[in-house]
């Protein structure tokens, strides 16, 4: 019998996470600062940031790890200022950092995890999930004794087992190797498919750019939303590519040009570098004088996303200064 | 199933979980069952429950033959040894105050005139029974000595005063500690300081672990709840209570002889009431405490008192007021004494109702404490 077995609420406006004007503080420092996002039933968010900006953190005010400051709102149609124990329930959480039973084996982790939430068909749900993960072999291991990648997985799998109807998942593929994670990608469309709500903050581009929305805040604020190419359109950012001889002619022309008016970033990839402004005309000025070498080959290119990314994090305030 | 709020699965989830990593952390094990013999083997062997040769001081001012064979007797029983023998009443008040001594033994003037005219005189013992483990068996000893050592001089027409009671009238002045407490005391005692520290750190430890090592983020977010949470640190803990108490209690009286003159069943409940208490305020500690270190620290900050002031190291009608204070609102104070109270008086259930409620006063404000404090948040 489940004791706290409630019909769940309507979706507002089909919104798994409806949240506005969210605010929390540690100390005199804000690390969320008047938040608000959006994200509809069955989409994959994309949640991106510098280190520190406050993505752990708002994801914990999210599934009620910690209380907000101000601001409301509701997750899976629950209030998430008094209903966090509904929402526990049916949310799946991955935490950024293990924190599964390591001195616990696999199964017996696995099996916690199903006695919680009350299973209804214990064995074979842990056994089910032992298979899926190829784990079925190890599960007597410690599960602390797992790999960096292994561990994840297993954090991932244990954090679904219930069904929940919103996944969490706090940089899930740090540390994991690129087939898992295309695998890893792979799953979480196949359970958006069937109507789960994925939030996942990542430092990847290439993740980042499989969502379906993204969202990207630094220190605090929002800065940017709405799809990728939203997102790099709204940037307003005018990129050159261009590619010489070598690393190290590149490298001196990418000191000649940091710093120049209408230069924001320079990026070096190999022998190619990304020159990019905010400003197209000022950034086309700062560049003429070397168009013509005869070395380098330019070409005007649409920002990759990590440009934008690396752009706003240079004007975003930052809150530690 | 519920039970008040309570989820057992849930539950049973929980304290099976606990159960697992108990097994799997060695070390911790190993304390749990090491930690207990190791204190009785030390607290048991360590102490001589009979120690001989006691330093003694004789202040005869009665130079007759009476009052010689009864020192010399004193000192054919191997319990006494006497190291001085002073002249004035300062000087014999001396020995003992400053512990040059254990006992001092008065002869009063005329002792041999009152004792041959069948008076009965006053003879004086002075013991220093600050280590009453000390003093108890020589004591018991003299008590003897009195009624037979005059015996060879008490013959022919004298011997009358041989019949019945002592010739003479022993007056033992225990100083310094008026309970003057036995050996057996130590034992029963520890079984209490055992738990105390092992109950309180234990809890305090598990949960901060939990915290420390990130796991109590997963958990929260799972639907458990704080009162779930708390129980499932507990029970198997009192299970370790029990196992712990049963080793010292075989060891105490297979090892030691300590009796056992009071029921189990009594016992049983007392001790499960002094277990809830010291695992709540380890919970208390391990919701205060940032780390493991800290929640070991607060541990002996609270283990402390509990030693010093519940009577166990000192007897509690010796120290100040303000002490006894403190020391009355430790559970550690009660249990010892229902403990003794059960063990070696054979004391019933009415025996120790005022200190058992003392105790679950005690132990109610802790639980309360451990569930207002548990945080279901991370803030
Ligand atoms: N419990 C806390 N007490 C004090 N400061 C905190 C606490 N938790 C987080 N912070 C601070 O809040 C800021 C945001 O942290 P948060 O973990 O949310 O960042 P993040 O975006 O998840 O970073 P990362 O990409 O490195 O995981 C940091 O400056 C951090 O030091
Ligand atoms: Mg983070």
């Amino acid at each position: 019998m489940h004791d706290e077995a409630h019909q769940a609420p309507p979706l507002e406006n089909g919104l798994a996470i409806n949240v506005h004007g969210l605010s929390k503080s540690f100390g005199e420092r804000t690390v969320v600062d008047n938040f608000e996002m959006q994200v509809e039933q069955g989409e994959i968010y994309g949640f991106l940031g510098p280190n520190g900006s406050g993505k752990t953190t708002t994801i914990r005010l999210l599934c009620g790890l910690l209380t907000p400051d101000s601001g409301d709102g509701t997750c899976l149609g629950y209030n998430i200022l008094t209903q966090s124990r509904q929402i526990k329930r049916q949310v799946g959480y991955m935490t950024q950092k293990f924190s599964l039973y390591g001195d616990l084996s696999i199964r017996e982790n696995l099996d916690f995890v199903a006695r919680v939430y009350e299973l209804p068909d214990r064995i074979n749900a842990v056994n089910d999930t032992l298979r899926k993960l190829n784990l079925t072999g190890r599960a007597e291991q410690l599960a602390g004794t797992l790999s960096g990648g292994w561990k994840q997985r297993l954090a991932l799998a244990s954090c679904i087992m219930h069904r929940p109807r919103l996944l969490l998942l706090d940089e899930p593929t740090a540390g994991v190797d690129p087939k898992a994670r295309r695998e890893f990608w792979d799953e979480i469309h196949m359970l958006a498919n069937d109507g789960l709500t994925v939030l996942v903050s990542t430092h990847y581009m290439d993740e980042a750019e499989r969502c379906h929305k993204i969202c990207y805040l630094a220190y605090g604020k929002l800065l940017a939303r709405g799809t990728v190419e939203e997102v790099i359109a709204q940037s307003g950012l005018t990129t050159w590519t261009v590619t010489g001889p070598n690393h190290k002619r590149m490298m001196r022309l990418a000191h000649d040009l940091t710093g120049r008016h209408g230069i924001d970033m320079v990026a070096p990839f190999g022998a190619t570098l990304h020159i990019s402004g905010e400003d197209g005309a000022a950034l086309e000025q700062a560049i003429s004088s070397y168009r013509n070498d005869p070395d380098l080959s330019w070409s005007k290119s649409a920002p990759t996303l990590e440009d934008v990314f690396i752009s706003m994090m240079n004007d975003a305030p930052d809150n530690f200064k | 199933m519920t039970l008040s709020g309570i989820n057992i699965r849930r539950l049973i989830a929980l304290i099976n979980k606990e159960f697992i990593q108990m097994r799997r952390d060695r070390l911790t094990f190993a304390m749990m069952i090491g930690v207990p013999i190791m204190q009785l083997l030390l607290f048991g062997y360590a102490i001589n429950s009979d120690p001989k040769q006691l330093p003694t001081a004789v202040y005869s001012q009665d130079n007759s033959t009476y009052a010689r064979s009864f020192v010399s007797a004193m000192h054919n029983s191997d319990y006494f040894n006497i190291a001085s023998e002073p002249k004035t009443q300062e000087e014999a008040d001396e020995l003992i105050r400053r512990g040059k001594v254990q006992f001092l033994i008065q002869i009063p003037p005329n002792f041999s005139r009152d004792l041959v005219r069948g008076e009965r005189p006053k003879l004086l013992l002075d013991a220093d029974a600050t280590d009453p483990s000390a003093t108890g068996n020589a004591i018991s000893a003299i008590n003897v000595l009195v009624g037979s050592a005059f015996n060879h001089d008490l013959t022919g027409p004298l011997s009358h005063l041989r019949q019945n009671q002592a010739p003479v009238e022993l007056v033992i002045h225990r100083r310094y500690n008026a309970d003057g407490r036995s050996q057996y005391n130590i034992v029963p005692g520890l079984i209490g300081i055992i738990l105390t520290m092992t109950m309180v750190m234990f809890t305090a430890l598990a949960v901060t672990r939990e915290i420390e090592r990130g796991t109590m983020e997963n958990l929260l977010t799972m639907p458990v709840k704080p009162i779930e949470v708390m129980i499932g640190k507990i029970i198997p803990y009192i299970f370790v209570a029990y196992v712990q108490t049963a080793l010292v209690l075989i060891a105490a009286v297979s090892l030691f002889g300590v009796p056992f003159n009071g029921s189990l069943l009594i016992f049983s409940l007392a001790l499960f009431v002094f277990v809830i208490a010291n695992l709540s305020v380890g919970y208390t500690f391990s919701t205060l405490a940032q780390n493991q270190l800290q929640a070991m620290q607060m541990t002996f900050f609270f283990f402390l008192p509990s030693i010093l002031l519940s009577g166990f190291m000192f007897p509690f009608s010796g120290m100040p007021t303000w002490a006894q204070w403190i020391g009355d609102a430790l559970p550690l104070t009660h249990f010892l004494r229902i403990v003794r109270g059960i063990m070696l008086k054979g004391n019933g259930l009415s025996d120790i109702t005022t200190e058992l409620t003392a105790m679950a006063i005690f132990t109610v404000i802790a639980v309360f404490l451990a569930l207002s404090r548990f945080r279901q948040t991370l803030d």
